[in-house]
């Protein structure tokens, strides 16, 4: 996977073919799912042991991993249940995958169906891929992906996509990744990138420092970050592809960097001038223009969705609270009024919202909020001290991190703060994930 | 209820520094590696329950034997007093601390005084060009943490510079809560983490 170049082939060797005319369905038409509201039921979906067409060790083993990866896929986004396989009534080896036996699925319960088949020889991977509306009789998506085994999880996440995009309405989060602070490494805290379900961990920084507050740029070629490995907090702005990186070593601090939606450039604070400001820097890392100034500290902007407007933290008041800024007119308004403590801002993907952490009675915990500073509802209660939020591509998930275990760790929630769960799995503490855009690849 | 017994704390240990940099016997005996080290070193449950130096043993006086025991845990500061023939004033420019309250880096009247002496001796040893480090404890979040370090550095640094430091002479860099000096989770071990840290130069 280390070599873009490769990986970028193969990606384009991946050919996708429409396997059925059905393609009139839009999300309209398939308004199965009121994703607004929390108390949603989730959809009951089946999704049985992809065929081994050949029966080769290969296939067998696709079939196996792969009804798992898409299984486990569509029950973390918390919208869909999946029905438990002992629970089927046919032989699923048996039937045809084109062909269902409907009643057999709606009688457990399936009111959608998954069905896969893979063919694999001379290390080339075939995956035929169906959705089945079960109720209704008919197939709603069918894709045969050809490419590489190691590019299977990117097939299934694709077909995943699809789902989503018919089913939801978007096309969910299954093409984004999660950048984080670990100490699981050296003990240091290096900078970490994962699956968006929290899978793949692999270490980015490993300069045995500390590395801190990272951020991917919106094509996923980016993670800007704090580091100390020069002895203070500079910004450093590192390549993914090849390791390149630019510093931003001024006096004092470069802290709390944000990519600007669909551009290469990003707001960070700044302290050379003898105080916190906000900073509007290029991807190189050269100063454009102070965007922020107040006297106190400034810092942890955060971009809406249409990068028109910034929030950020201000002390201006004589504590942190959260305010957004018209990059346009400059005008700016306070958005938290309650408690001493407001930090950390992330502005939903969807625009109307921005979710922060509070200190309240001694605790932090997650609260989200209306861009117009109305109607706040604290989504973490009782579980240690909650920080970090950052939500999903999609809107629908946030991840955070939590200390309810002890050391902090990372989990993940429905925007709603239901689903509370632990997401990566590694040693030592890790802190600051931060969800990247929906990059496709 | 943290503040409020930071407010009754902070005075006194800082009362007990202030003390003991007049007291050479009791450098050289390493006590200034300060008696809220002893209490959160040696035994974390005793946060903030007592400010008193004798609420263990019961004596009411200073135990010496039980205070270097305490601070065996504890590296921060005066390590390298014993048997030193640096004069006093460098070595308690790098381990007398200056803390701060909660979210703050305005310096506290006991942080000015310090500061006054830092200075006295800077001021006659211009040859020397010292690191500012600002910290803080982990409660907030650690940007935001790197920023309010970074404003206790800059504090100290101006106060320094208006009584007659050099600016060029000094630098600031902050940890945030990166590099705590205690890393117990309580009043006692925050209170200490609060603080800006000063190193000579190389």
């Amino acid at each position: 996977m280390g070599n873009p170049a490769v990986r970028l082939k193969i990606i384009g060797m991946l050919l996708i073919l429409l396997i059925t005319g059905e393609t009139a369905w839009c999300a309209g038409k398939y308004d199965y799912i009121d994703i607004s509201n929390p108390m949603m039921k989730k959809i009951p979906i089946a999704v049985p042991l992809f065929k081994p067409i050949s029966g080769n060790t290969a296939e067998i083993q696709t079939s196996d991993s792969g009804s798992k990866q898409l299984s486990n896929f569509l029950g973390f986004t918390g919208y869909f249940k999946v029905i438990d396989r002992g629970a089927f009534l046919i032989d699923t080896a048996q039937s045809d995958v084109a062909i269902p036996q409907y009643k057999a699925w709606t009688t457990v319960g399936a009111e959608f169906l998954v069905t896969g088949a893979a063919a694999s020889q001379d290390n080339q991977l075939e995956l035929e891929l169906r959705l089945f509306d079960t109720i209704n009789q008919r197939q709603l998506i069918g894709k045969k992906y050809t490419g590489h085994p190691d590019d299977q999880r990117k097939m299934i996440r694709r077909f995943c996509s699809e789902i989503m995009m018919l089913l939801i309405g978007n096309s969910g989060i299954f093409d984004s990744q999660i950048t984080f602070v670990s100490t699981s490494g050296s003990g240091n805290k290096e900078i970490f990138i994962a699956e968006f379900d929290g899978s793949d961990a692999r270490q980015i920084t490993n300069n045995k420092s500390i590395n801190l507050s990272p951020d991917m740029s919106s094509d996923g070629k980016y993670v800007a970050y704090t580091s100390y490995a020069g002895g203070k907090p500079d910004l450093y702005i590192q390549s993914l592809s090849d390791r390149k990186i630019s510093v931003v070593d001024k006096k004092g601090m470069a802290i709390s960097p944000a990519w600007v939606p669909g551009r290469f450039e990003l707001a960070a604070s700044l302290s050379f001038s003898g105080d916190p400001e906000i900073y509007l820097l290029t991807g190189n890392g050269k100063i454009i223009n102070k965007i922020i100034e107040s006297s106190g500290i400034d810092l942890s902007p955060s971009f809406s969705p249409d990068g028109k407007k910034m929030a950020f933290v201000s002390r201006r008041a004589g504590s942190p609270q959260i305010y957004i800024q018209d990059m346009e007119s400059g005008k700016v308004d306070r958005v938290t009024f309650y408690g001493n403590n407001n930090t950390q801002p992330d502005w939903s993907p969807k625009g109307d919202k921005i979710v922060y952490t509070s200190l309240d009675k001694n605790v932090f915990n997650i609260v989200v909020i209306s861009v117009n500073g109305n109607g706040a509802v604290q989504l973490t209660h009782g579980s240690g001290d909650n920080e970090s939020p950052s939500w999903s591509p999609d809107g629908s998930m946030i991840v955070f991190s939590s200390t309810r275990e002890g050391v902090s760790k990372i989990y993940v929630m429905t925007a709603f703060g239901t689903d509370q769960r632990r997401l990566v799995d590694l040693s030592g503490q890790q802190s600051e994930p931060k969800w990247s855009p929906n990059v496709t690849n | 209820m943290r503040l409020t017994s930071l407010k009754i704390r902070i005075p006194v240990v800082l009362i007990l520094f202030v003390l003991i940099a007049f007291l050479p016997s009791c450098a050289k005996k390493k006590i200034y590696s300060e008696p809220g080290a002893s209490a959160a070193g040696s035994n974390g449950s005793r946060a903030g329950g007592s400010d008193s130096y004798g609420s263990g043993s019961g004596s009411g006086g200073i135990d010496e034997q039980a205070l270097k025991g305490g601070a065996a845990g504890y590296d921060q500061a005066g390590g390298a007093a014993s048997g030193s023939s640096l004069g006093g004033s460098r070595e308690s420019l790098v381990s007398e601390d200056i803390y701060f309250e909660f979210d703050s880096a305005v310096l506290i009247p006991e942080a000015r005084e310090i500061l006054k002496t830092k200075a006295d001796w800077l001021r006659s040893n211009s040859g020397i060009s010292i690191i500012i480090e600002g910290h803080t404890d982990d409660r907030g979040t650690p940007e935001y943490n790197i920023a309010l370090g970074d404003r206790r550095a800059e504090s100290v640094r101006l106060f320094l510079e208006s009584l007659g430091v050099a600016s060029s002479r000094m630098n600031t860099v902050s940890f945030g809560e990166e590099r705590p000096a205690d890393p117990g989770q309580n009043e006692t071990a925050w209170a200490k983490n609060r603080r800006v840290h000063i190193e000579i130069a190389r």
